[in-house]
């Protein structure tokens, strides 16, 4: 289908400030689906209360307001730009919300102004969560046994039956914000009071834990003629219970024969199409028991993510300016592949390399009274992130961690540790086993540093089954770990 | 493990270690795009000679396992990894490559650069190589490798087939359907049995009159190894059973094999489609699929007689044929895999269209 006609001026609602859970990935996707309906000929007006982005600057969009991400606002510009279309999918949480704040205050209809990239019901249907529960269970999907409430007694309720622990998480947040886990009745009364607090419509979702199931996300793509496609499938190191944004993913997959990730991808293709995404990308999130693989949704999103920002940069293929043109109408196999140029984009992107993100986390700038600040769980914490490339994970990981400018080298080795090389071996039995108990204890509780005490129990003595008891991390990533430590001792073994 | 080496009929040699079988193995060397799956590739019969090189440089993570075989072992020639992954995770998994090649003594290779290997490929298109320690000099090797057969004009076929024909029944078997076998995959006999079917599977040189005795409701043609030319029994038994009028559907090697019967013709490709993720456009439904695919031929588009075929689906990256209907006669057949495993189960929809028409 060729591009539409019928629209002439498009507004792009930006992410507004970089805070944590939205960072400038929003920007770098603004920027190219700027660019990208400039290219189309549409003129674009942009609305961004960030001026320090680049989508801002002063030659990229036909007209830019610096303005607050509200409705007055939009609506001000609105009249005076007279969009015929809103593309809200490019500036995040915030953006959306905003699509749907104009839309409920009846200013769309008000303008005759259409969503483009997602509609409004199809917003609906992947944020709220309960509308979202019972759309996978018409396809024949599981969805984690939850309950939405809206005060602490129906929460409490929830938890009796559920026992503990249990996942709180608020509706409508950005990044996961004011969620948590809870281990008992005091840290869950704090938790969803703080929940109903964070969710603009007061409400919490109260749910079962799937703490320690392998997490996987796919970037899918869909266009008007249903045409379907994956762009990465990325795997994460850390197990659930940790935010995606705070977690290390790989991409792609690792630990998936082809019949299981098939699973996944049968499931991304009902998932994006229930939810009635036509035009543009999305990012849909699993949990996989380990056990037995058994497959849980746990969430989409529909619009570009974080983590379709870190699949354009690891597969090449540009899923903001993709989902752009899709908007507008294109299918897929009309848009030429950004790096083959002969070829559609109507394709799934396979590489010959492994990605590993790593987050950056500050916790320097936010110490308070509480230590515990820096324990990661449901809602994220990292201010940043590291990409690298490597031709197996081993290099990608090392890179990653020589990135991330934390000041180590790697893994170790860089006489950086808290237990150097040299201090573990010059330890007894006794004290060996005394700190690899310490250690695994440590270990229990997801921190920002834990990579370096993974570190530290292999050289301890523990095995990888050891650690995957007590981290759930998946053996075959902490053998990887095991494998750096191995080539290290080996190294050493040469030194004089 | 040991230091081992793979020489190409080109002179070059590429050095890595030894893993699976310690042994040679010779054939047609071939690169697959695949990120996961190696052990459905391992087993897919149209794999018989060939040596195949993974691009995704990480293999082995996830094991084997008892399910995702395609046949009753490896068919593959021998293997070539970039990182051999010995120590896999998953909880399906039943044994590491490693001893998966070697009970089939079949010889794997890792810490080649893949990378370079596959350019090199597809610059110079596919080659004979062989895999050995690193006992055998160079010059001996590549004198082998000079002796092993070419593809073009080899019928792999009767190595693959079965020697006895057999049934096989889902619960509720209504419809008879004679398979030939050419080197089937497991999954297509899988899908068929999803129907209420009952399977009758042929060797690839039955006489099509000891088909049509079977009295089938359906004919199947499946994938297989080799040059589709040189499987010229087929081809006869093929142009003999398209005038019965009953449903024919062939898959990748059957599809060719049609295009013969039906006066085409097949060549072979530079460096062939070998990959879960190869865009295929259904032209009379306008839309994509991402396709699983395996071959080293192709139909010749032009070659067909357009009055008598129709052309119903075409690869968006090379515009090579992957699909064909016969205007006048039941037969449909695709150059891909619909059965998937491994790849995207996108065009499952086709085993519904044949059997639509079966039952009708």
């Amino acid at each position: 289908m060729p591009k539409r006609t019928d629209l002439k001026t498009i507004l792009i609602i930006g992410s507004g400030p970089i805070v944590i859970g939205q960072a400038c990935e929003f920007d770098y996707s603004g920027t190219q689906a700027v660019k990208a309906l400039k290219e189309e000929g549409y003129r674009v007006v942009l609305i961004n209360s960030n001026p320090a982005t680049i989508m801002t600057d002063p030659e990229l969009a036909d007209a830019t307001y610096i303005e607050p991400i509200n409705s007055k606002y939009i609506e001000k510009i609105i009249r005076k730009e007279k969009p015929e279309a809103i593309l809200p999918t490019m500036g995040g949480q915030t953006a959306l919300n905003a699509a749907m704040d104009l839309y409920e205050k009846g200013i769309l209809d008000k303008y005759n102004v259409e969503l483009i990239g997602a509609k409004v019901e199809s917003i609906r249907k992947a944020e709220s969560r309960e509308l979202f529960h019972n759309a996978m269970t018409k396809i024949g999907l599981n969805v984690s046994n939850g309950r939405f409430v809206k005060n602490f007694e129906d929460a409490k309720s929830f938890a009796e039956t559920s026992g503990f622990p249990v996942i709180i998480r608020p509706s409508f947040t950005l990044g996961g914000t004011g969620g948590g886990i809870a281990f008992n009745v005091e840290e869950f009364e704090t938790l969803v009071n703080k929940g109903l607090d964070a969710s603009p419509v007061r409400e919490v979702l109260v749910e079962e834990s799937l703490i320690g199931w392998k997490e996987y996300e796919l970037e899918v793509m869909r266009d008007v003629n249903d045409n379907f496609v994956v762009i990465c499938t990325i795997e994460n190191f850390d197990p659930m219970g940790v935010h995606t944004g705070d977690s290390i993913t790989v991409a792609p997959s690792q630990t998936l024969s082809d019949r299981q990730y098939q699973e996944l991808r049968d499931a991304a293709k009902k998932i994006i199409s229930e939810i009635g995404v036509e035009t543009g990308g999305s990012n849909i999130q699993f949990a996989v028991n380990p056990d037995n693989g058994k497959i849980i949704v746990i969430e989409m999103n529909p619009r570009v993510s974080r983590s379709s920002a870190l699949a354009s940069k690891a597969t090449g293929f540009p899923i903001a300016k993709i989902a752009a043109k899709l908007a507008v109408g294109y299918t897929l196999d009309e848009i030429p592949n950004d790096i083959t140029k002969t070829t559609p984009s109507c394709f799934e992107p396979v590489i010959d390399y492994v990605v590993v993100k790593i987050p950056r986390w500050d916790f320097d700038k936010f110490r308070s009274s509480n230590p515990d600040n820096d324990i990661l769980g449901v809602q994220m914490k990292s201010v940043g992130e590291v990409m690298s490339f490597g031709r197996n994970f081993k290099e990608a990981f090392q890179k990653a961690i020589r990135s991330l400018e934390t000041g180590r080298a790697g893994l170790g080795t860089d006489g950086k540790d808290i237990y150097q090389y040299d201090y573990i071996s010059r330890l007894n039995t006794e004290e060996k086993n005394l700190l690899k108990a310490k250690t695994l204890i440590k270990l229990q509780t997801q921190r920002y540093d834990n990579i370096f005490h993974l570190r530290y129990a292999f050289l301890l003595g523990a095995t990888t089954e050891e650690l995957y008891k007590v981290t759930k991390i998946d053996k075959w990533f902490l053998n990887q770990i095991k494998d750096i430590i191995e080539i290290e001792t080996e190294l050493r073994s040469f030194s004089f | 493990m040991s230091k081992g080496k793979l020489v190409l009929e080109n002179g070059v040699t590429f050095e890595g270690t030894l893993f699976g079988y310690k042994g040679g193995a010779s054939g047609e060397v071939v690169f697959n795009t695949s990120l996961t799956g190696y052990q459905e590739i391992l087993t897919d019969p149209s794999y018989s000679g060939q040596i195949i090189i993974m691009t995704y440089p990480l293999i082995g993570n996830y094991g084997v396992n008892e399910t995702d075989i395609e046949s009753e072992k490896i068919q593959a020639a021998g293997f070539v990894v970039g990182n051999y992954e010995d120590e896999w995770s998953n909880f399906e998994g039943s044994h590491s490559l490693d001893n998966y090649l070697k009970k089939y003594r079949i010889p794997g290779i890792f810490g080649i650069d893949t990378r370079a290997l596959t350019k090199m490929i597809r610059s110079e298109g596919s080659m004979r190589g062989i895999i050995s320690d690193d006992s055998v000099s160079d010059k001996n090797l590549l004198e082998k490798v000079l002796k092993t057969p070419s593809m073009s004009g080899l019928d792999l076929v009767k190595k693959v087939t079965t020697q006895d024909s057999y049934i096989l029944k889902s619960k509720k078997p209504k419809y008879r359907i004679a398979v030939y076998d050419y080197g089937i995959k497991k999954n297509i006999l899988r899908e068929f049995l999803k129907f209420n079917t009952e399977l009758k599977v042929f060797r690839a040189d039955t006489d099509h009159s000891e088909v049509l005795d079977y009295k089938p409701h359906g004919i199947f043609l499946s994938n297989g190894p080799g040059d589709p030319g040189a499987v010229t029994y087929a081809i006869e038994n093929i142009k003999n059973l398209i005038p019965a009028k009953i449903p024919i559907f062939g898959i990748c090697l059957g599809h060719q094999l049609i295009a013969l019967a039906l006066e085409g013709k097949t060549y072979k490709l530079k460096f062939g489609h070998r990959g879960g993720n190869h865009p295929v456009k259904n032209l009379d439904k306008n839309k994509i699929e991402i396709t699983a695919q395996n071959h080293g031929f192709a139909v010749d588009e032009n070659s067909l007689n357009s009055e008598t075929v129709k052309i119903t689906h075409t690869n968006l990256y090379d515009n090579t044929n992957e699909g064909l209907r016969h205007r006048n006669f039941p037969v449909m057949s695709v150059q891909y895999h619909p059965e998937s495993s491994p790849g995207p189960n996108d065009s499952k929809y086709l085993f519904d269209e044949f059997m639509n028409i079966v039952q009708k």
